[in-house]
Formats: structure tokens, sequence, C-alpha cells
């Protein structure tokens, strides 16, 4: 077993699995010989030469439109898009073509593709390098979405994405890329060689997409969160005090609810957090699912903790952030209700 | 006079309107066999007029002349007189079915039909079709079965596509043929992403991108060009200016351009111009293409220059917008009456065995509607299941959509 950062663990991820298919290509904007502007494939086009892995023009609707013509021949894609803002161009491309390629077509044609982007803020990248556009993907049908929150989780859940049939969003939040970020950004950052997720076999192994973990185990309220707010989730229930069940979703789509109902028995009590924005955010959509499933074990409302509805601010990068301060008022809120 | 301080904007407009005589003075048609063909590892900055020009191999007389003659046998021109006949004959039924409920839309090729008849046999098998939704000749021509065709226009219980797609949006893997979106230019560059593909695998397949004149102006045409011209994939770009965007003249799109091809030059890559309407000249053209392709020579655009008679789909009426004989004044002609006059002179066909012909042939598309409408049309006998709703949104049915199939009833 080896420590490996996220970026590393992610790399490992397309190397395994262009080391055993090789159907599998990466590319996308400065991919290939400088290796992304995360590192994130540094190494690869050395590896597997400049057809295996190469740099595009920047024009994600062009990545995307490419990559699910190469997936239409039979090759598996795994392109970059740099930062998750820079999604949109690509959006026709992903929502009315690569999710519904396989569906229109009765399974003539389908769309094997990962769209690997990097999410979420953290990393003062202002508006236009810090949102987090989960929800544009989960609300698409033909999609599944996944957000990992540790080393671990991301090389098994990108091998089982760039593995899978259907078409994957793989949101990497870019803040947990060097260590466990629980929002505290005043103190030094912990690497991720210091935490035990940070522990990342060197071969092929992958997790089932649309399975939930337990990060905590807890009595009291039930935390539903993924990608960093994991971490900041984690350090709200140490902080306060308050028992806490955090469970990392890892996937959105398709959604483990099972784990999330689970858990809200137990508890009688969900606060659900995430750095987009909040309105018709995903915590929306858990919200509600908990109100249809759990309703008659709920000791009081769900509360939703998430980025205020306002661009993503640049300065005020902290204040913005819903770190575990905000989160432990939404844990003492729901506890007091 | 405008004021010479004040800025004004541009708004092109078509040379008549409805009511006004129909005018293509502004078309300018070189004459038949007058453009040279290159050879097809030519520069592509020596052959920049090739984007300004219209090559063309029939001309008035219906003889077939010049360096793009000469391609195709007696036979293989019969059975392209053949498949633009039956295109025809499948549009004419079909818009007739359209208006009659049986289905609730169809798009015809009226007058476009040499350009995806002739340009399918200038692929192989194995090769890959973009297409828009006006390409139906490349499934006649690579002989799809009619009958298919239709079960998908009737979204009846044999429709391939499970009652899921707008009609005519067909999907053929094994005809070459790329499910049809309905959205537009996107598939422009997916077509470069396959041929990429087909060259990462060092593979012998190519890919056709196709596109309407108006849909250029997407934002993904441009991006086609630029990763087509970067890593020289093996596709041909084609563009179809049959001069109408639904209301919308090509002036709109084209902008200050000249021409659609001259799109190409700026990114390095080959642009010829086509008559659209001359079976011979765009075999030709799309051979010249696909033999470029195949040699690992890059990306060909081709124009082909076209005149849309028909409305847009079912769904407009072309006289609120163009003068209503703005067909007949079309100086490139009929697709059909030319290849047959072709046909006559060559000794090869005749009036007589024509209209023999065009009997059996609306008569096979009679039949071929009996037995699709045998199992339904959209409002009456066989459909598919509202269970179809819920497959294949993915491979594997998640929990939610199961759920939600079961509240359906099914």
């Amino acid at each position: 077993m080896a420590r490996m950062t996220m970026i590393e663990a992610v790399r490992s991820a397309m190397d395994v699995s262009m080391g055993r298919d090789d159907n599998v290509v990466v590319f996308g904007e400065d991919v290939g010989y400088f290796g992304g502007v995360f590192r994130c494939t540094q190494g690869l086009q050395a590896k597997y030469g400049k057809t295996r892995c190469f740099d595009a023009p920047i024009s994600e609707s062009g990545i995307v439109g490419t990559a699910i013509g190469m997936a239409a021949y039979g090759l598996k894609p795994c392109v970059e898009i740099q930062f998750a803002d820079y999604m949109y161009p690509a959006y026709d491309q992903i929502t009315q073509e690569a999710a519904r390629i396989r569906y229109r077509s009765n399974g003539d044609f389908t769309c094997p593709i990962v769209l690997r982007m990097p999410t979420g803020g953290g990393i003062f990248g202002g508006q236009t390098h810090s949102q987090s556009p989960e929800a544009l993907f989960t609300h698409v049908c033909g999609l599944k979405v996944v957000v990992p929150s540790n080393p671990y989780d991301a090389k098994g859940l990108l091998i089982a994405s760039i593995e899978d049939p259907d078409p994957v969003m793989f949101l990497e939040p870019k803040r947990l890329y060097n260590g466990p970020f629980d929002g505290h950004h005043d103190r030094p950052v912990i690497p991720w060689s210091k935490h035990d997720l940070g522990e990342v076999p060197e071969g092929h192994y992958t997790i089932p997409i649309g399975k939930a973990e337990v990060r905590r185990k807890g009595s009291a309220v039930t935390v539903v969160a993924y990608g960093t707010m994991v971490h900041v989730a984690l350090a709200a229930a140490e902080e306060t005090g308050i028992d806490a069940e955090v469970i990392d979703l890892r996937s959105l789509l398709p959604l483990d609810l099972d784990a999330i109902v689970q858990s809200i028995e137990k508890t009688g009590r969900c606060v659900v957090v995430h750095e987009a924005t909040l309105t018709s955010g995903f915590g929306g959509e858990i919200a509600s699912l908990v109100q249809e499933h759990c309703f008659y074990h709920l000791e009081a409302p769900v509360v939703r903790v998430a980025g205020w509805d306002t661009p993503y601010p640049h300065a005020q990068e902290w204040d913005y952030f819903p770190g575990p301060a905000r989160v432990g008022r939404a844990l003492v809120e729901v506890m007091e209700a | 006079m405008s004021d010479p301080d004040r800025l004004s904007l541009h708004v092109p407009e078509p040379a008549v309107r409805p009511g006004g005589e129909p005018d293509f003075s502004n078309v300018k048609i070189p004459k038949a066999g007058s453009v040279p063909r290159p050879d097809i590892d030519v520069a592509p900055e020596e052959i920049r007029d090739l984007a300004y020009s219209i090559i063309r191999v029939l001309n008035r007389d219906g003889e077939a002349v010049g360096p793009w003659a000469g391609l195709l046998s007696d036979d293989e021109l019969l059975a392209g007189l053949r498949h633009m006949m039956m295109l025809r004959a499948f549009d004419a039924r079909m818009v007739m079915a359209q208006r009659q409920g049986k289905t609730s839309f169809y798009m015809q090729h009226l007058g476009e039909e040499a350009v995806s008849c002739a340009f399918r046999k200038a692929l192989n098998k194995g090769d890959m079709n973009f297409p828009t939704y006006r390409q139906a000749g490349l499934l006649i021509a690579d002989e799809y079965p009619m009958v298919e065709m239709m079960n998908q226009i009737f979204s009846n219980e044999s429709d391939p596509l499970r009652g899921r797609q707008l009609p005519i949006m067909y999907s053929s893997k094994e005809h070459g043929f790329f499910t049809i979106s309905g959205n537009l230019a996107t598939q422009y560059v997916q077509a470069v992403g396959w041929a990429m593909a087909s060259a990462i695998k060092n593979d012998t397949k190519i890919a056709a991108a196709w596109i309407g004149d108006g849909s250029t102006a997407e934002s993904d045409f441009h991006s086609a060009l630029v990763f087509a011209s970067t890593y020289k994939a093996p596709v041909i770009l084609n563009i179809v200016n049959n001069q109408w965007a639904i209301s919308t003249f090509q002036g709109i799109a084209r902008g200050g351009s000249g021409t659609f091809a001259a799109r190409g030059l700026g990114f390095g890559i080959p642009a010829l111009r086509v008559d659209g309407n001359d079976y011979l000249a765009v075999y030709a053209v799309a051979k010249w293409a696909a033999e470029r392709a195949r040699r690992n020579l890059g990306p060909t655009l081709i124009e082909y220059v076209t005149y849309r008679v028909g409305a847009h789909s079912t769904s407009d009426d072309p006289s609120a917008y163009r003068p209503k004989t703005e067909s007949e004044a079309w100086p490139l002609g009929d697709p059909v009456l030319r290849l047959k006059k072709h046909l006559i002179l060559r000794g090869a066909w005749s009036e007589e065995r024509h209209t023999q012909a065009e009997a059996e042939i609306v008569d096979a598309v009679i039949q071929a509607q009996k037995q699709a409408e045998g199992h339904g049309t959209l409002h009456a006998g066989g459909k598919p299941s509202v269970r179809d709703i819920f497959e294949g949104v993915y491979a594997e049915m998640p929990p939610h959509i199961r759920r939600q199939r079961q509240k359906a009833g099914y």
C-alpha cells in the first residue's frame, strides 16, 4: 500500500486503466506534455504515447463532442475539463448528447465517457474557478455524478467510472487534492500522508458507483455530505460535541438512498451540507427525499447548509465557504428544534 | 443618406421575398467540366479557388464532362437513379402519412436527393456518418429496409427506437448512420472525434460529418474544424447548402465570407464546392475526399450547392417567406431528371423504363407502408410499451427510475 495525494490517486487510476485497456484515452487542456494544471495526468503521455494522452484546443464543447464520437467508435475517453467552471460551453454536448445517446438510439450507440473536473472553492479562485455545478448534472437523466472525498475513493471510483458503460461526471474537490481540508483555512495543511484514506493500493480496484460510506458513526443527527464538506462536517461534529453520523455520499447519482434512510431512522434528525449554492441545489433533493421516506422518523425539520446564493467571491472566500462553524450552528439548531 | 458620424447595423436580406420575381443571378454557375481535379495530396493553399467555384460534371445536355467525370458505370448510375427515386417516393408517401395523422412530423428531401444518395456510395462498409435530419439517402442507398424507417416514423410496436425519438431521427450503426439528435451541429464535432478514434487505433475507417448551411453558425461547427485541422482527422466535413434554414436565407449564417466552403480555408482544410444536384459530381468529390481521408491526408470540407424545394418540415409553409416559384427558377435543376437525362443519353435508360420504374418504386413503397402500418401508427394499432420510457436511460436501471416505473404501473 502506498501513500498518495488525491492527485496521485487520480493519476494512478488513469495509469492503471490505460495499462489494462488500450481503448482508454486521456485528453484535455494542458493534460499532455505538461500533465495538467493540477498535475493529474503527469507522466501519462510519456508512458502511453501522445495518441493516448494529448493536449486539446481550448474548446470544451470540442473536447466533449470529440470524446462522444470516440466513445461511439469504441474508445473509453477519460477527459479533463480544466475547471468545472469551464464545462458550460460543453453543456449541450453533455446534457443533450452524451446523456441521451443510449436512450435515443435504443442502445445502438452508447457513450462510455468520463469527464473529470476540479470543483469547489478554497483556493482563492474567484467566481470562475470555484463553482460546484453537480446539481446541473444530477438534474440530467442519463448521467452519473461522482464526487470523491479522499484518495482511496478517488482512485477506486475513477476506475469504476472509466469502466462504466455510461457517461460519468467525475467532480474532484480541488481543495482536497493535497489533504483532508476541514475548512480551517487558517491552520496548517494536513497532508494525505497522515490520513488513513491516503493509503491507496498501487494496482486495480474499484468502488461501486452508488454506494455511500459512513465516515463517523453517531446517534444524534445524520449529516449528509460529499466532497470537501465531509471533512468539514467531521470537524463540526468534533467541535460541537454533537454525536453526528456523517454520511459521505460519494455518488450523487445513482444515490444511496438506503444509507440515508437507515441512518435517519436511527437519529431522527438530518443536516444536508454542500458547497454549491443553496437554491435548487442537490441538498433540496436530499431534503425532499428525506421527508418522503423518513417523515415519521423525523424529530426536527431538515436543515441545509450551503454556499450563499451569490457568485463565489474572491476576497471574501472564507465568508462564503460553509465552514465548520456554520455546519456546527446547523447541528445545534437541528438538535434544539 | 445616413449620417456619417452615426453607426448603423447591417441586417442581410435575401434578393427576393414573396410576391417578387425569383432571382438567382447572384449564384454564379461555372460551366460543367470547367473546374480542375487536383491530386488528392495537393496543398490546401493551392486550391483555395475551389472554395469559390462549383464542381459540375453533368452539362445542360446531360453529358458527363471534364476531369471529375467517368467514375461510375451504367449499373452504378442506374442504382443511383433508383435510390433517388425511392427516396422521393418514400418522402411523398410519408408527407401524406403525416397529413393523415399517422405520424406527428416529417422532413422531406425534395431537390436534395443526390447529396446523400451519391455520397453513400463513396463510403465503405464500416465508415460512419454523423447525419442531420435530411440525409435519409444514406440509408436508402445502403439498402436499409424502408419498412424499418417507417416503423420509426410511425413510432409503432416495431419501432427500433421504441417510440423515444421524433420521426426520421433514425439510428443504424450497422449501416454507418449515427443516431440523429435533432439538436443542431453537435454531431459535427462528434464525427471528428470518431475519425480521431479510428486514427488512434490505426484503423482504416473514416467518418463523415453533416451539417446544413444555417447550422454552420453554431459554435460546434467551428470546434469541429479546429479539431479536424489540428489532428488531421480522417473525416469528410459536409455542408449541405440548400439556401434556406427554415425561413432564414443562407446569408444570415454565411455573413461576409462569400461561400460556406470558404470557412475551411482559415483552418488549412481543403474546401470544395460542388453542384449538389449533380449525382456524378457529388460522387466524384466525395470519393476524392474519402481517398484523402483514407490516405491519412486529413479532413476535406465540401459544400453541396443545392436547393430545398419543399418546406423545412411538415411544420412550416415556405410561401410565407420565399416566392412560390423560386424552386422552378433554381439554376441547378432537378437531380433525378438530370441523371435520368444522362442515362438516356448513354443509352442505358429510356422514358418508358423510367415510367415503369417509377410505378414499381411507388408500389414497393406502398407495400412497405402497408407492412409498417400493420405494426401500428402513432395513434392507432401497436405501439411501444410505457415500460420503454424507463428502459435504456442507463445500461442498468438505477433504483430511482425503477421506483418511478413502478409508480407508472409497469
